[in-house]
Order: structure tokens, then sequence, then C-alpha cells
């Protein structure tokens, strides 16, 4: 259990009745360079060198440098190999990835530091994410390989990070801003608390095949996922009633009932939500809350997307102190200030009229006047 | 040769500083007629504004219910390639290091055997490799078992736990989560190969309060490190940032949850007794404060996205617990948890939902664990209580007004 062969195979023919079940991973140490091995849980700090490079120093004096690259999560065979090249000539092979999905080259002689910086550069790489900046965006499948997309994901994250660049580069943030991308309301993707983060929405309701319904989907499955308790038994036709006066378009129901396809070229957009995070420090970890209701799908660029992403993004710089984070930036100025001064319109459907609504409403009498 | 596509859209995302997952699917089409395929489709999703892949499918290895992800194209009249498209997840190494031995093993498989794809990482953290067909899916898991690796989760069943970087590359992790996920993913191989459960089981391992793996918002049990020692101060670092520019009042005694941080431009002290253990003194003073023992973990149950009651964080079950080797504790009580949600859960309802349909004292019962104020953010502000037969027995207010 846990152990690697001396040599990674793969046999010219497979006999699959060689395969061994209920194994598990690898150790994690057959892949942890010997400096970690050596100080593993014995360090003492660490310092950020530039926006895409870190050294970490033990209590036994050892150092081992973090050079960290962006990358689209999406990875060619032919890439992967790329990095393992240069694993093997600058990082004795040893390279990890982050929760973000960005790249870290770990290097073990300072010699190799510069070198490594060097190459990547030559090959365009994209160095950064270190510190007080935009990082990596986590972000779901999208059309590349989802049923219940209402937008794609890679393709949004390609352009918001290509607009906030220098973000990740070298421009330094009040704090860390963390993004993230959800193609549909599911959100596989921890978007629910996030800095700023989109997600993909549908804005009709889905159309009930009746037909198909009695072969692919299960009633009480049905009726279970509605959060709104719109579906209801329809014993005459062997299917279901939908209540479109209740329906809130998340498309769960399809999610469990292929007959109730919910997709939709002209009306699907994205939504942007902001202010969550997880993190415990100093203030508790907290839910992204809606800033943008709606904005069209309008691949290849999403225009609209990049756009707001910016003004919200600009707002926060102007307005947070060092250390904010962008939930800790509005909680300080108000709701009503930050609709202010990112003049983003306030709408019908930032009024909350689901389950914990009341939860919403303000009942106090603090409030600022904003022009 | 590959099938080459006219993609005029996707080239539009060729275009700036970011690294392309278009260029990415085209390095991969030059020699895969499944990745040329993809990007056919893609720019057809492009054009169209939606996507054509088909709802679920079933697909699987000899022996596990899970892992292996169906996915089947609308179109695969006009992309034959990718009719069938499956995803396998791969469990990851702990804290997601590798050799290039290890990722050159993989793109050979995924040269052989699948798109010549992958995500590094999927969501929850497995290794992703993407694109296969039905009959390849026993070859891939007989050559990965062959060379010590095994396939993740998928369903209702555990899913592929997962860590921060933690001890390995991280001096304020106070659990060496990389071994807590490796000792969990071994000791539950059944509960995560065969789905068992109402619904899917996340467990996310983080070393200190700043949570780089997102296990508050998104795991079903939350394993976050803590510690109940004093803040060692190094007064002279601490002067040192003070030197270099940091306003220590502004951006760390002002800060400061607890309100217990003092400075006189001098001098650190801190209050421990008052101390939220929030972490950000010690994040932003990197090197003069540092946590000690003893150290352990906050265990918390119940984060999820939206569907269907809404988005949750986990809450707090177990403010500290010690984490060694073998976990048992922990273990014990999962087993616990799992035995519970399995007897009362219904189907597609998640722990925390569970729990809140049939109240946190049924919960707590069956932990065999008491009620203590670290549970709650504030005691309930309705006056209607469940009264059970025995509540009142030990006349509890008597030894407190004694």
């Amino acid at each position: 259990m846990g152990e690697i062969p001396e040599k990674f195979f793969i046999p010219e023919v497979v006999d699959v009745k060689q395969r061994v079940t209920d194994i598990g991973p690898p150790h994690y140490k057959n892949f942890l360079p010997p400096v970690i091995q050596k100080n593993y849980g014995d360090w003492k700090t660490h310092e950020i060198l530039s926006p895409g490079l870190m050294v970490h120093i033990a209590n036994s004096g050892d150092k081992i440098w973090t050079v960290r690259i962006a990358s689209p999560r999406i990875l060619s065979t032919t890439t992967l190999r790329e990095f393992a090249d240069i694993a093997d000539k600058y990082c004795d092979g040893y390279f990890r990835f982050t929760t973000r999905n960005n790249v870290e080259f770990l290097v073990s002689d300072e010699s190799k530091v510069q070198p490594l910086i060097d190459e990547l550069k030559a090959k365009k790489f994209m160095i950064g994410g270190i510190g007080p900046r935009v990082s990596n965006i986590v972000h779901t499948q999208g059309w590349v390989h989802c049923h219940g997309s209402a937008t794609d994901a890679s393709g949004l994250v390609k352009c918001i990070m290509d607009e906030l660049a220098d973000y990740f580069t070298t421009k330094e943030l009040p704090n860390k801003v963390r993004l993230a991308v959800a193609c549909c309301t599911n959100m596989c993707g921890a978007v629910h608390c996030s800095d700023i983060a989109l997600v993909g929405i549908h804005t009709k309701v889905p159309r009930v095949d009746h037909v198909k319904f009695k072969d692919l989907c299960e009633l009480p499955t049905t009726m279970a996922a509605c959060p709104t308790a719109a579906i209801t038994p329809d014993p005459a036709k062997k299917s279901i009633k939908l209540n479109e006066q209740k329906c809130m378009y998340c498309g769960n129901c399809f999610s469990v009932c292929p007959a109730m396809p919910i997709k939709d070229a002209e009306n699907d957009g994205v939504a942007i939500v902001v202010g969550g995070k997880v993190g415990n420090l100093r203030t508790r970890p907290k839910f992204s809350k809606l800033a943008v209701p709606y904005l069209p799908n309008n691949p290849p660029r999403w225009p609209e997307v990049t756009k707001a992403i910016k003004k919200i993004l600009d707002a926060y710089i102007a307005g947070a102190k060092k250390h904010e984070r962008v939930g800790e930036w509005i909680e300080r100025i108000g709701w009503e200030k930050f609709f202010a001064v990112t003049g983003i319109p306030f709408t019908w459907q930032h009024v909350d009229d689901w389950t914990y609504a009341f939860e919403t409403f303000r009942t106090y009498a603090h409030i600022k006047w904003v022009k | 040769m590959t099938k080459k596509y006219d993609t005029p859209l996707l080239d539009e995302l060729e275009k700036g500083p970011f690294p392309s997952f278009v260029t990415e699917i085209k390095k991969a089409a030059e020699k895969n007629p499944m990745a040329a395929d993809l990007l056919g489709q893609l720019e057809e999703s492009y054009r169209t504004k939606i996507t054509y892949w088909k709802h679920g499918g079933i697909v699987g290895v000899r022996g596990y219910g899970g892992g292996v992800i169906g996915r089947y194209s609308e179109l695969a009249d006009k992309y034959p390639n990718v009719a069938h498209f499956h995803t396998c997840r791969i469990n990851q190494p702990a804290g997601l290091f590798y050799t290039s031995a290890a990722i050159r093993f993989y793109c050979d498989l995924w040269d052989r055997f699948g798109s010549g794809l992958t995500n590094m990482h999927g969501s929850t953290g497995d290794t992703v490799l993407l694109g296969t067909t039905t009959d390849n899916l026993e070859p891939i898991a007989t050559v990965l078992s062959l060379n010590g690796f095994d396939i993740g989760g998928s369903g209702s069943a555990l899913r592929t736990p997962s860590c921060c970087v933690g001890p390995a590359r991280c001096e304020w992790s106070m659990i060496d989560t990389l071994d807590i996920t490796y000792d969990l993913t071994q000791e539950f191989q059944d509960e995560l190969h065969r789905p068992q459960f109402p619904y899917k089981y996340k467990i996310k391992v983080v070393g200190c309060p700043i949570d780089c793996n997102a296990a508050i918002a998104r795991a079903d049990c939350s394993i976050i490190g803590t510690w109940k020692g004093p803040i060692a101060i190094d007064q002279d670092r601490v002067r040192d940032y003070a030197k270099k520019g940091m306003n220590i009042q502004e951006e760390i005694v002002n800060m400061c949850p607890g309100k217990c941080i003092t400075w006189d431009g001098n001098t650190l002290k801190i209050n421990d007794e008052d101390c939220v253990h929030c972490f950000h003194c010690i994040a932003k003073l990197s090197g003069a404060l540092k946590p000690t023992p003893p150290f352990g973990a906050t265990i918390l149950i119940g984060s999820k996205a939206p569907f269907v009651i809404g988005a949750t964080l986990s809450w707090v079950i177990i403010p500290f617990m010690e984490m060694k080797p073998p976990y048992q504790e922990i273990k014990d009580l999962t087993r616990k948890w799992w035995e519970w949600w399995s007897e009362y859960g219904k189907n597609r309802e998640r722990i925390g939902e569970l729990i809140i349909r049939r109240g946190m004292r049924e919960f707590l019962e069956i932990s065999e664990l008491e009620p203590i104020p670290e549970m709650i953010k504030e005691p309930r502000r309705d006056p209607f209580f469940f009264w059970k037969e025995g509540d009142l027995e030990g006349k509890p207010w008597e030894a407190w007004l004694k």
C-alpha cells in the first residue's frame, strides 16, 4: 500500500486480471524533494522574494525556493512533459500544484533559481500569484466537459486573467483576491465563498418532456431536487407539473432528470457575487453575496463580464485598507456605499426572496447617505 | 493525421498573457483525434452558446462503483471521436507533490489510452484524466494499479480527501495534513470506491485557520489545524517589521478580532486569554510570531454548495481534537456519523442537511458529545424548545445556584 515501482511502466499488452483494487494513492513521501523530507514539519519562516518566488527556511537552516507559474488547469500531456523536463533541469524532478491549480517548481539549489526563472520567462510562462495578488481562478468544466453548464468556465477564466494579468505578475492589492468561476449554480468550485466569483445562471424555466419523463426520471427524486417546491406530480401524464411562478431556474431538477432541459442559448448568462472568504483571519469566513444579477453570455471574450470585474476590483483597490479582503472592505463601508462606488445598478434580484430572506433585510437604522 | 477544424472563436482565446486552454487542446489535437474532435465541438458551443454533452451515463471499472464519470456527446455523428469522452479521477498524492517520472507516467498512460488532456487538478483534488472510451477503462485501472495509483471517488461515496501543502512546506501547519489525508484515504478505501451513502461526503484537511484548501466551505467534514498554547513573540523581529515600515498599530493591533494585542512602539503584548485564534497577527508578522503547542484540530461538519437548502459553512462540532496517528478518534466518529446518516438520510441529502432536518441534538447524541458554547455563534432566540424525558431530572439549576 502506498508504494510505487522503482520505474513506472506500461505493459505492451495489458492483462486486466493483474489489477489490484483498494490500494489507495501512492504515499506522498515518494514525491517529496529530499530537503522537504529532511525538514518536514520543521520550517521556521518564509519570505516572498518577488511575486512568483518565495523561499522557505527550516530551523536547520536549509532552504527551498518555490517558483510559481499560472496554469489554465486544462493541460495537455505535451505541456506536462515540458514541466517534467524543466523540473529535471532545475529541481531534480520535483514540482507540485497548488490547490488553485498553479504550478510550483521546487528548487533546492539557489544557483538554479534565476536560470529557472529566465527559462520560464523565455518560454512565456506567467510567473507570479504569490502574496497580496490575484492568484489563479478556481473553476469548473463548462462547455469543455459538462452537460449542465450555463456558460463556459475556461473561457471566462482566460478572459478575466488576461485582463487582470498585472495583478498576478507584479501589482499588489490590499490583500489577496480569490476569484472563482462556476458554470452553473451547482457550483463545483467554492464560488460561494470567494472575493469575486462568477456563476452561470438560467433565467427561463426548464422544458418538461412529458413523454420522456416516465422513462428517464424518478418522481420523488425530481420533486425533492427543487428548492422551491415548484414540482408536483401529474399522475395523468405520469410526469410532473411545474409551477412556473415558483421556479427560480436553478436547474437542479435537470441534474436528476434529463427530461427537464434548461439550457438556453439566448437567455442563460453570468451573475457576479462578491465578498466571500474562507480564511478565519481577522473576520469570520463569509459567503459571497450578489453584486450583479445578470450579464450576457458573450463568448469568446465576454467583454461585459471582464469590464464588470475590473470595475469592482478597481473600487476595492481605491477603497480598501491594507489587509482588508473584498468582503471586509464592503462590510466596513456598507452595501449602500458599495453600490454607490461601483455604480452597479441595484435591482429586484438583489433583494432576497428565498428561504433565508428575512436574515438579509436591514433591521437597524444605521444608514449611510450616499450620493 | 488528426482532423483539423476551423476555430475562429476559440482562436481569440489564444491571445493575451494568461496561458490558453485552447492552445492546450490544440497541442493535444495535433496527435490525438479525441482532442481534435473536442476542439470542433467546443467551437460549436462557442458559436451557439450551449453545451453539447449528454446528461450522465453510467460507466465504471470492475469492483468499483465510482471514480469514472461517463460523458457522451450529443453530436456524436459530427464529432465521432468524442462520442465517448469519459473522465477518470485518479487519487492524487497528498499535497499535490509529483516527480517528473510520475508525471511522464501519467502522460504515457493518457497518450495511449485517452485524449492527451488532463485537469491538474479537479475541484475535489483528484488528478483528472479527461476523455477516454469505455473499452479503455479496465486497462487504465490496471496500469494505474500496477504503478501504485488508484482511482478516486465519485457519486454517493466518500470523495477523495484532500489537504493544503501542510508541514511539507509551511511553517504554520499545526497538524500533519498530508499524513491525515493519506491515512484516512487508506482507512476508508471501501467507502471511497463503492458508493453506499445517501450522497457525497467530502473530507478536507488544512493546517491552520488560513484554510488554503477552503475546507470550511466545501467539505462535509472540515479538519482545521489550531493551537492552545500562547503565541510566542520574537520582539526583535517585530521591531524589524516596524522599522521596515509596517504600521503595527493599524495593521496588527486594530485588526485583531479579540482586541487582545497592544504595541507601545517597542514591545508587542498579547493577552492570550482573549485570543480567538484567527491567525491574522501570526500570518502578517511571519517569523516574528508563532503558535505554540498543544496543537490539534477543530472538527467542523456540514459545508456544501447551494443545492438544495442553500450554501452552508461547516459547523464546529469538536473545538479541539488531538491529531496523532492512528487518528482513531476521528475515524470512530466518522463511522458513527456515516451510520446515522445512512440510516436516516434521504437520497441526495448531505449530512449537513440531515442535521438541519433532524436537529443538532440528535447528531450530538449519536456522536456521544455534550453541547458546549464553542459549537454555536449564539444560543437560540426562539422560546420553542424540545424537552426530553430526563432533561430536568438532575435539577441542573441547583448546582449553579448553590
